[in-house]
């Protein structure tokens, strides 16, 4: 399928999110393309978390407005933005899997939750899934604990991809692994999107590896005391003549 | 400098201005708690298995603390009723205080600290993890998947565990008064049925559903409260203990006066 450049599937328009007298995001104007990867870069405390969270509808902008999907979450009821929700798939930075339920039994869970499937059938959905993102057979039936921090990214991605999302959202999808398991979900993460292209898939990721941010999206935003500072494609970003940017660009050689 | 006789009242003060949102806080949630029981999905297996749990956690000390009780209790007032000639009274004292106090307070007591930690560090340790997140991520009310099971599973579980706790505590008292103290057995009974009447039962087992509904509130009020890592976990589950068990007994005060006009 081809992507036309004006369709987007989230937009910010002059949201600004306030708590107390703290300012977070200061009359952001931002939009993120349908089907694509967009990255999410910026300082601790630059606003990309808070960001995640009003596209999820947990936070509404104190002013201004945010559509998902052509809808505001601002104006569902509580029941219809938890059906909302099933449009999303989310990888957390610690993968975030319920421990007292088997690798199997998380990736089963939010289809036994929001779908009318036969146990058989989900059987076998959470198999094909597992398989997608390359979840070794031994791990099927452990519990998240007995399991490597990468096992337990796949296991993640695999449950979030259980209800085929039309939004990925990644937070912060690297945190914590070594550098060859960063590689893996990178890789993971690029192939996850292609894989789904046909629903389509949009994926959100908020990151600080810029060596990672350069090779995976489509798009990078970067983000500066609640604004958006810069949005381009990869190759565009590189260019970019902002002091930060340069500066982390050449932090991350 | 800080006046010394502005100091209590500044306290005072603080005391009543963090006191307060909390209590906001937990009325809310009890609100939602409460909504929550009556709307679908209805999670039967979740709701079981926390009833398994709590029995596996409680039934043990219930019977030992049961059973103990109410020997001691019959063999204390025997020998303070025999100076008096009156220790067939025994039977109907030891059965009148296990089933409208003892019984609600002590497994009350016996639930908060065995269940409502585990509940306050069980969610607590979900919420650190990201878990709760998770469930509101995908469209599941934390509250109502983590939450009201066990809310409802207390509500059901702690009458249960209070007629076991009656049963036996009066096991224990009969065996000490009539097979050991040599009360006799027709008088013992007798007794009993001339003072207890079930209206003493009920009072007792409506205690304890009231108790379960509170510990099992505050215990899962703390966890969803958890903030930080592993000492916010450690701080939430001594709260759910600390709180449940003064609920108890400050509730039971209240409790006993409302029981005493409605029934």
């Amino acid at each position: 399928m081809e992507y036309k450049e004006e369709n987007y599937t989230i937009e910010f328009n002059h949201v600004t999110k306030t708590f107390g007298s703290h300012t977070v995001l200061d009359g952001l104007d931002f939009k993120i393309h349908e089907g694509k990867i967009t990255t999410l870069l910026g300082f601790s405390g630059a606003g990309k978390s808070t960001i995640l969270k009003h596209i999820l509808g947990i936070y509404h902008p104190t002013d201004g407005h945010v559509t998902v999907l052509g809808q505001e979450l601002i104006k569902m009821s509580e029941k219809d933005v938890r059906k909302f929700r099933t449009n999303f798939g989310m990888s957390f930075q610690y993968s975030a899997l319920f421990d007292s339920m088997t690798n199997f039994e998380n990736v089963a869970f939010p289809l036994r939750e929001f779908t009318k499937l036969r146990e058989e059938e989900i059987n076998a959905k959470v198999l094909s899934l597992m398989e997608q993102v390359g979840l070794e057979e031994h791990a099927f039936f452990k519990l998240p604990s007995e399991i490597s921090g990468g096992m337990r990214k796949r296991v993640g991605l695999a449950r979030a991809l259980a209800l085929e999302p039309k939004i990925m959202l990644y937070d912060e999808p690297t945190t914590g692994l070594d550098p060859i398991t960063t590689h893996m979900v990178d890789n993971l993460i690029r192939s996850t999107h292609e894989n789904n292209a046909h629903i389509p898939m949009t994926s959100v990721i908020i990151s600080h590896d810029i060596a990672a941010t350069l090779r995976i999206s489509d798009y990078i935003a970067f983000l500066e005391k609640g604004r958006v500072v810069e949005h381009s494609t990869v190759e565009d970003f590189k260019k970019s003549e902002n002091p930060i940017i340069q500066r982390f660009l050449e932090l991350s050689k | 400098m800080k006046n010394p006789l502005l100091s209590p009242i500044a306290g005072l003060g603080s005391f009543v201005l963090n006191t307060t949102p909390a209590l906001g806080r937990i009325t809310i949630y009890m609100y939602h708690a409460f909504l929550w029981f009556f709307r679908p999905p209805l999670r039967t297996k979740l709701f079981f298995e926390q009833m398994v749990f709590m029995g596996n956690k409680s039934l043990f000390i219930v019977l030992l603390t049961s059973s103990f009780t109410g020997a001691v209790f019959a063999y204390q007032i025997y020998l303070g009723f025999t100076a008096f000639s009156v220790d067939s009274f025994v039977g109907p004292i030891v059965a009148i205080a296990v089933c409208k106090e003892l019984a609600p307070v002590l497994c009350g007591l016996v639930v908060a600290g065995r269940c409502g930690a585990a509940m306050a560090a069980e969610i607590g340790s979900m919420k650190v993890t990201e878990q709760v997140d998770a469930l509101e991520v995908m469209g599941v009310n934390a509250i109502q998947y983590l939450a009201v099971p066990k809310i409802f599973a207390t509500v059901v579980t702690m009458p249960m565990l209070a007629a076991i706790y009656m049963l036996v505590a009066n096991t224990g008292s009969w065996l000490i008064g009539t097979q050991l103290l040599g009360i006799d057995e027709a008088i013992y009974f007798s007794k009993i049925s001339d003072f207890m009447n079930l209206r003493m039962v009920l009072e007792g087992l409506i205690k304890a559903g009231v108790f379960g509904y509170l510990i099992a509130i505050i215990g899962t009020y703390q966890g969803f409260a958890v903030k930080g890592g592993a000492e916010g976990v450690g701080k939430g589950t001594n709260m759910a203990v600390v709180w449940g068990m003064i609920i108890v007994l400050v509730v039971d005060f209240f409790l006993t006066a409302i029981l005493a006009k409605l029934l």
